[in-house]
C-alpha cells in the first residue's frame, strides 16, 4: 500500500514536473529567443500565410522550380514516404517515369543524367529542398515560360547561387537550394 | 559517390561521441553516487523537494524485490494513465485540431510502447494525438522509460560491486536522480538548441497556408522541440510528426541532425563510463565502450558499402528514396545505423526503402539485443547478459569456475542470464512465424515477395527489442499488430528486467574473491574478442535462418536485377 502511494505520487509529480513545466519552460524560452523558428518558419505574404521555409510545397508548373516527388503530395496530414523496397517493380516503374517526364518536361537531351533526388520520392514527403544541379538543369526551362530576355536569364542563374547553401558550418550535410524561397525569389525577379 | 565529406562528418561524429563519453560519465557517476556535482546547486532543492511530497526516505535502501515492485509498479500506472487520456483526448483540453478519441488497441499498443522505451508507433502523430497526450502522456514516458532503465542498471552496479548484502538502493531515489540531474537539465539545452535550428515549439492550431501555385496545405504545429530533446536523449524515439526525425520540422538542418544523432547514443556511452567507475574499475567500462563501438563501426561500414554500390536496377544512381536532401546519403545512414543500435529507433531515411544489406544491419543491430550501446541503461545491462555468457562459457573451455568483477557466477545467474537472452528471441521468431502464415498478418503488407517477410520481421524485432524503428510501409495499426507488437513490447522490456534485477540480487549477496594470477581477466583485448564472438554466434545462429528469408535473399535478388 505504501509503495502504491509512492509511485502515485511520484507519478503525479514527474507528470506536473516533466509534462506540464518542462514544455512550458521550453516553450517560453522559445516564444522569445526565437519567435520566428518556434512559430513555424512561417512565410507571410502582404498578411496573407503562404507557406512556411521548411515544408516543402507541390510545385508542378512550368513557370516554377519543380520540387521533388512526394509520397504523399505534399500534403502533410500525415507526413512520410512511399516505403517502397528497392525492389519494388512499381519503385522501379516510377523511377523510369519520372526520368522520361523530367527530361521532357525540361526539354533536355534524352541521355541526361538527373540528379537522383528528383527521381525519388523524400522520406517526409516534404522535403523542401534540392540539388543545386537539379535547380540548374530547370533555368532554362522556366526562363522559355516566362519570356525571359538574356539578361534576366543571368540573373535568374545568379538568384540559384544566392538562394543556394552550403554544407553548414562547411563540412555537415549536403548543398541544397530551398524551392519555396526560390520560387518566391523568381516571383520577385524583374 | 562517398568522398572526402562524408567521411569527415562520420569521424567528427564518432570523435565526438568518443570525447563526450568520460566527460558525461562522470558527471552521471557523481549524480548516482550522491556526490557534489554541476547541477546540485540549481536542481537540488527539486530532489529534497520530491521526496518530501512523494514522501520517500532518500537513505533507506531496499531489496532486489522491492526495487523491483516498485519499477513495475510505477510503470503500471504510467501505462494505465497514457492509454485511458487517449481513449479520452476528445474531452480533453489542448486539442486544437479537434482529434477523435483513440481505438483501444491503438492505444494500448502505443500505451505500452512509450513506457517500455519502444516508442514503436502504429498511428501518425499529427493526425491522431492531441497535444495534451503528446506532453502529458508521451512526453511523461520518455522521461521516465529512460530513468527506469537507469535504474535498473544502477541497481545492477551496485549488485556486482557490493559484498554480502541485500540492498542495492532505493529505486525512487535513482529515478528522480536520473530525470532531474541527467535527462531534465540536458533536455532543456537541447529542446532550445533545436527551436533556434527551426523545430517547432507552440501551441498553436494547424495553419492554413495558400501556396504559390495556389492550393493549400495544412501545416501542423506544437510542443515538438521539447518531445524531440527527450526522444534522442531517453533513446525514445517517437516522433512528434509521422516522419519522424525526417520530418522538416523535427530536424530541419544538418546541425540539428548532428545533435540529434550524438543525443541519441551520448548517454548509453557516457553510461559505460559510469558503470565502470560505479563497479571500482574505469578499464571495465571502456571495455565495454569499446565492444559497443567496433560493433557499430562494422555495421556502418557495412550499410555504406551497401548503399554506395552499384546495382542492377537503378545502376550508379545514388538511392535517394525515402531520404532528404539536405542529409544525403551518408547521414542517413549514420543514422539508421546509430537509431537501430541505440534502442533508440527514430528515422531519418525510411528504412524500408534502405538497400537490403543497409535494413540487415539496423534488424541486426536490434536482434543482437540492443547491446550496441543500446537503451539508456537497457544497453550495458543487455550487455552483462552476454558478459555472464562469455565468462560461463570460458570458464567451461578451461575448467573453472567463471568470475565476474570477482563475483562467481553460477547456475542461478547463468540461467538468469539465458532466459533474458532467449525471451526476446522467442518472442521475435514465434510472432513473426506466426504473422507470416497468417491472413490476418499479410493482408498488412506494403511490399511484395521476400521484402514483404521483411516488413514482419522488422516489426517484431523492433517490438520485443524495444527500439521502435520500422520497414513503415506495414500497415501495423491493426487489432492483430497492436496487440501481437505489444506484447512482443512487454516482453523484451520485463523478460529482461527482472531476471537482470534477480541477477543483481543474487550478485549483491556473494562475496568478492580477490584478484589472483588465476583469474579470468575482463578487461582486456581477449576478453573483448571473445564478447564480440559470443554475441555475433548467439545472435548470429539465432536469427540467421530468418534472415536468409528476409534480407539475404533480397541482396541476392537486387543484384540479379529482379523486382516484386
Amino acid at each position: 500500500m505504501k509503495t502504491l502511494s509512492i509511485a502515485l505520487r511520484i507519478f503525479l509529480l514527474f507528470t506536473i514536473l516533466t509534462g506540464v513545466i518542462y514544455p512550458l519552460l521550453v516553450t517560453g524560452i522559445a516564444q522569445v529567443v526565437f519567435p520566428h523558428q518556434a512559430n513555424g518558419s512561417l512565410i507571410l505574404k502582404d498578411n496573407k500565410l503562404i507557406g512556411s521555409e521548411l515544408i516543402g510545397q507541390k510545385f508542378d508548373s512550368t513557370i516554377y522550380f519543380s520540387s521533388r516527388p512526394s509520397a504523399i503530395e505534399n500534403n502533410p496530414l500525415p507526413s512520410g514516404g512511399s516505403n517502397y523496397g528497392l525492389k519494388s517493380a512499381k519503385l522501379k516503374a516510377q523511377v523510369a517515369e519520372r526520368k522520361s517526364k523530367f527530361i521532357k518536361f525540361n526539354q533536355l537531351e534524352q541521355n541526361a543524367e538527373i540528379p537522383s533526388e528528383m527521381l525519388f520520392a523524400s522520406a517526409s514527403g516534404l522535403d523542401p529542398h534540392i540539388s543545386p544541379e537539379a535547380a540548374d538543369l530547370q533555368i532554362n526551362r522556366i526562363a522559355k515560360a516566362r519570356n525571359f530576355s538574356n539578361v534576366q536569364k543571368q540573373k535568374l542563374k545568379m538568384l540559384v547561387q544566392t538562394i543556394k547553401e552550403s554544407p553548414q558550418l562547411t563540412c555537415l550535410g549536403e548543398s541544397r537550394v530551398n524551392i519555396l524561397q526560390l520560387n518566391i525569389a523568381l516571383d520577385k525577379l524583374k | 559517390m562517398f568522398t572526402t565529406y562524408d567521411f569527415l562528418q562520420i569521424v567528427i561524429f564518432l570523435g565526438l561521441l568518443i570525447g563526450l563519453t568520460p566527460v558525461l560519465g562522470n558527471y552521471m557517476y557523481k549524480v548516482f553516487a550522491g556526490e557534489k556535482h554541476l547541477m546540485s546547486a540549481p536542481f537540488g532543492w527539486l530532489e529534497r523537494l520530491t521526496y518530501k511530497l512523494v514522501g520517500v526516505d532518500a537513505t533507506k535502501e531496499t531489496n532486489w524485490k522491492s526495487y523491483t515492485f516498485g519499477l513495475l509498479l510505477f510503470n503500471l500506472i504510467g501505462f494505465l494513465f497514457v492509454f485511458i487520456i487517449q481513449l479520452t483526448q476528445a474531452f480533453l483540453p489542448l486539442n486544437p485540431a479537434h482529434l477523435p478519441n483513440v481505438s483501444w488497441h491503438s492505444a494500448f499498443n502505443t500505451a505500452v510502447s512509450f513506457m517500455t522505451n519502444t516508442n514503436w508507433q502504429g498511428y501518425s502523430g499529427e493526425t491522431t494525438l492531441s497535444y495534451f497526450v503528446q506532453m502529458l502522456g508521451l512526453t511523461v514516458q520518455n522521461f521516465v522509460s529512460a530513468a527506469t532503465g537507469i535504474a535498473v542498471l544502477l541497481a545492477l552496479a551496485k549488485g556486482l560491486s557490493r559484498k554480502t548484502t541485500d540492498k542495492l538502493g532505493n529505486f525512487w531515489v535513482d529515478l528522480t536522480r536520473s530525470t532531474i540531474y541527467v535527462l531534465l537539465p540536458l533536455s532543456i539545452l537541447f529542446a532550445v538548441f533545436l527551436v533556434g535550428q527551426g523545430v517547432v515549439q507552440n501551441f498553436d492550431s494547424y495553419q492554413t497556408a495558400h501556396t504559390l501555385q495556389g492550393t493549400e496545405q495544412v501545416i501542423p504545429m506544437g510542443p515538438a522541440a521539447s518531445q524531440i530533446a527527450i526522444k534522442q536523449l531517453g533513446t525514445n524515439g517517437g516522433g512528434f510528426f509521422n516522419a519522424n526525425s525526417a520530418h522538416p520540422f523535427e530536424n530541419p538542418t544538418p546541425l540539428s541532425n548532428l545533435l540529434e544523432m550524438l543525443a541519441i547514443l551520448m548517454i548509453p556511452a557516457g553510461l559505460t563510463f559510469t558503470y565502470g567507475k560505479m563497479v571500482g574499475s574505469k578499464k571495465q567500462g571502456w571495455t565495454i565502450f569499446t565492444v559497443m563501438f567496433i560493433l557499430l563501426v562494422a555495421g556502418l561500414s557495412i550499410s555504406l558499402y551497401s548503399e554506395y554500390a552499384a546495382n542492377p536496377i537503378f545502376g550508379h544512381l545514388p538511392l535517394m528514396e525515402g531520404k532528404e536532401t539536405r542529409f544525403g546519403i551518408t547521414n542517413s545512414i549514420i543514422w539508421s545505423t546509430s537509431t537501430s543500435a541505440a534502442s533508440n529507433g527514430s528515422v531519418i531515411a525510411m528504412h524500408d526503402s534502405l538497400s537490403p544489406l543497409a535494413g540487415m544491419v539496423a534488424m541486426i543491430n536490434i536482434m543482437l539485443g540492443e547491446i550496441i550501446f543500446g537503451g539508456v541503461g537497457a544497453g550495458i545491462y543487455g550487455m552483462v547478459v552476454f558478459i555472464i555468457l562469455t565468462v560461463f562459457i570460458a570458464g567451461l573451455m578451461v575448467g573453472r569456475t567463471p568470475e565476474y568483477l570477482g563475483k562467481k557466477v553460477e547456475r542461478f545467474e547463468v540461467t538468469m542470464a539465458i532466459i533474458a537472452n532467449v525471451i526476446t528471441s522467442f518472442a521475435i521468431l514465434l510472432f513473426t512465424a506466426w504473422a507470416a502464415v497468417s491472413t490476418l498478418g499479410l493482408s498488412s503488407l506494403n511490399n511484395a515477395g521476400p521484402h514483404g517477410f521483411s516488413e514482419i520481421l522488422y516489426a517484431f524485432s523492433s517490438a520485443a527489442g524495444n527500439n521502435g524503428s520500422a520497414f513503415a510501409g506495414l500497415n501495423a495499426n491493426t487489432v492483430f499488430y497492436n496487440l501481437l507488437l505489444g506484447f512482443g513490447m512487454l516482453i523484451g522490456r520485463f523478460g529482461v528486467i527482472i531476471p537482470i534485477m534477480a541477477i543483481a540480487g543474487s550478485m549483491a549477496k556473494k562475496k568478492i574473491t580477490p584478484v589472483s594470477a588465476g583469474t579470468f581477466q575482463t578487461d582486456n583485448w581477449l576478453f573483448i574478442s571473445l564478447l564480440i564472438g559470443v554475441i555475433l554466434i548467439v545472435g548470429g545462429l539465432t536469427y540467421f535462418p530468418a534472415l536468409s528469408l528476409g534480407p539475404i535473399v533480397e541482396h541476392i535478388l537486387m543484384n540479379s536485377g529482379i523486382t516484386f
